[in-house]
């Protein structure tokens, strides 16, 4: 059985939990598990790869690596697939895996999967499972044989698990950089704040909030529970909220563990950001709301009665 | 500056989705088809670069009868020239062959700038854009909400986890364009008709030296609809919000272990 390459993603020498899901995933399938690390002065979060299942860890250091650029990385990680020859090649579905998973194929040749949410394995052939029509239906499909097999893991999809194990570090030989896109800055979000895309628990607000101030409700029941503020499309468009916390269609796609949708209607376009999520709450006071109809457990009430004795009783546990 | 758009024609973001007889694609009868959502951000952009400097938006779509309509649509927007490379029943979702076929057809053409969305609602990839660049040798970015274009080079802002990326690139490049980047306009009824004129250059793809039924690089094994969910469990909280609240509160910690 040929191994299996997986690209993991950094920022500021901290290695990304989408990556190390990834890599694990990757573990998980049986096989020889590489890394490929591309960045400047990352030798630290390599060594750390082995933990997760990574036996051979390939790093590309490079002052020119400093910032993300998908010309940079992808002969970073092509660099590597010479190395190591995989069969499969996967990506953290993060934005820079899915930005960086098919620049990679093309330059190999070869076609990608996105976002994988199930993977199934004959020999070294994957048949993978992923969302199309905004999750309206799952296609199971193949790379038509040809390898290596990119592949983008939906965010957490696969767990992260620890395993005993140190991986050798490996120098990415012979690397030829010369980036014409590149990242000057990386502005982050005011306040540090979770984006929804990493995020293990969402609460959401939607046009039923009413308002913008009122977005710090959702926020209270957010903190409670250590998770990050979505909203609705209907919320964004209005002004209430960025973009960057759109869920859905023209949002973000999320799976987080637990996610709270309050007053939001549960509109087709809504749901393609969402639905795959582990748990769904809806808070509506419409009781024919659609989205009852994908939640797990909902309650019929206005949210303004609602999430205040929930903000406390979740502080009480 | 000369802009071309990449222009997928998609079921419209409301439609409901029926297994085909094959069990790998869509029933298409009933259909609306529409030009994919995140390209109305990428026509509206060159729009608004050609209208401030001049020069041309050229709309390219790959794909059957259907996408000469989403092509109307570009043009009674504002787009200059169209073109229609007729097929992709057999590729959809096939997104190296679609690069390939696009690159085929854009390559001898004049360009600064290639526009495409960043992902085609349906097959839902955001890969061709990335593909496309590659094949041409161009620089990209993708994912971009704020744009400013001079000369011989662009400055981008791309949406990250947590933040923006800020990207400076030489000219020509390809981007793919994500929601904040503009507000596309609708063709008023003036373009529509003035549309009917422009004519639509059509391209065949056995022209382009691409074989269609050559095995592709995705091969689609199975389409499914989503498995039923299971009924959740309602709770009703119009007359005790407070004991609603802790019923769900306990439901999340001791049944559903989420929280
Ligand atoms: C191409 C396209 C792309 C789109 N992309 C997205 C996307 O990415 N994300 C997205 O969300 N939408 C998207 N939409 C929009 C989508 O169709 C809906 O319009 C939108 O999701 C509605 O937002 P909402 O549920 O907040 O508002 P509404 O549909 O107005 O629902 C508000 C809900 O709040 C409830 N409510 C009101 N007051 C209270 C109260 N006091 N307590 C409890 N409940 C209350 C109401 O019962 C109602 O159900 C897209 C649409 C199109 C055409
Ligand atoms: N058949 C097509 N014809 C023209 N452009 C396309 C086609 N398919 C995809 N694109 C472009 O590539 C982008 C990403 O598509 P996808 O990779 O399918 O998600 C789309 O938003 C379009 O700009």
């Amino acid at each position: 059985m040929a191994g299996i390459l997986v690209f993991v993603e950094q920022r500021g020498g901290e290695v990304r939990k989408a990556s190390l899901q990834a890599v694990s995933e990757a573990k998980r399938q049986g096989g020889p598990v590489s890394a490929v690390l591309p960045g400047s002065g990352v030798g630290d979060a390599a060594a750390g790869l082995g933990a997760w299942g990574a036996d051979t860890i390939y790093v590309a250091d490079d002052a020119k690596l400093g910032f993300y650029s998908a010309e940079g990385y992808a002969e970073a990680v092509v660099k590597a697939v010479e190395q190591e020859q995989p069969s499969a090649l996967f990506f953290a579905g993060t934005a820079m895996g899915r930005d960086l998973a098919p620049r990679v194929a093309a330059r190999l040749g070869v076609g990608a999967i996105a976002d994988a949410v199930g993977l199934t394995r004959d020999g070294d052939a994957f048949s993978v499972r992923r969302p199309v029509y905004s999750g309206k239906a799952f296609a199971t499909a193949n790379t038509g044989g040809k390898t290596p097999q990119v592949i983008s893991l939906r965010p957490n999809v696969f767990a992260a698990e620890e395993v005993a194990g140190a991986g050798v570090v490996v120098a990415v030989d012979g690397l030829s950089l010369s980036i014409r896109a590149l990242v000057k800055e990386l502005i982050e979000a005011e306040g540090g704040e979770l984006d929804v895309a990493e995020a293990d628990i969402i609460v959401s607000g939607g046009r039923g909030i009413k308002g913008p101030e009122n977005f710090a409700l959702i926020k209270s029941l957010a903190d409670a529970l250590g998770g990050a503020v979505g909203a609705s499309r209907a919320a964004v468009d209005a002004g209430w909220i960025e973009h960057s916390h759109q869920v859905g269609q023209t949002g973000k796609v999320v799976s987080p563990s637990l996610y709270i949708a309050c007053g939001i209607s549960g509109a087709i376009q809504h749901l393609a950001g969402m639905s795959s999520s582990k748990v769904i709450v809806a808070i509506n006071k419409d009781p024919d709301a659609p989205i009852f109809k994908i939640a797990d457990y909902g309650v019929v009430g206005d949210l303004f009665d609602v999430i205040p004795p929930m903000v406390e009783a979740i502080k009480a546990l | 500056m000369n802009c071309i758009v990449c222009m997928a024609s998609v079921p419209d973001t409301a439609s409901v989705i029926k297994i085909g007889g094959d069990g790998k694609g869509i029933d298409e009868s009933g259909i609306k088809w529409i030009v994919s959502p995140y390209d109305e951000y990428a026509l509206e952009e060159a729009l608004q670069i050609t209208e401030a400097q001049g020069g041309e938006v050229t709309v390219v779509t790959y794909g059957p009868d259907h996408a000469e309509a989403a092509l109307r649509d570009c043009l009674a927007r504002g787009a200059h020239q169209a073109v229609h490379i007729r097929g992709g029943e057999a590729t959809l979702g096939d997104s190296l062959t679609i690069a390939k076929v696009l690159a085929a057809a854009i390559k001898d053409r004049e360009y600064d700038l290639i526009l495409c969305g960043f992902k085609g609602v349906g097959t839902d990839c955001g890969q061709v854009g990335q593909m496309l660049a590659e094949l041409l040798d161009l620089p990209h970015a993708a994912n971009v909400t704020e744009l400013e274009v001079g000369d011989g080079s662009l400055t981008a802002g791309r949406d990250v986890e947590g933040g923006k990326e800020k990207v400076e690139s030489p000219l020509p490049a390809l981007l793919t364009c994500q929601k904040g980047l503009n507000e596309p306009r609708y063709a008023a009824l003036k373009g529509i008709m003035a549309a009917k004129k422009k004519p639509v250059e059509k391209v065949e793809v056995s022209s382009l030296g691409i074989d269609e039924g050559g095995g592709g690089f995705y091969a689609v094994e199975k389409l499914e609809l989503p498995p039923e969910k299971a009924a959740g469990t309602i709770i009703q909280g119009d007359d005790d919000a407070s004991a609603a609240a802790a019923e769900l509160v306990k439901l999340l910690r001791e049944e559903a272990k989420a929280i």
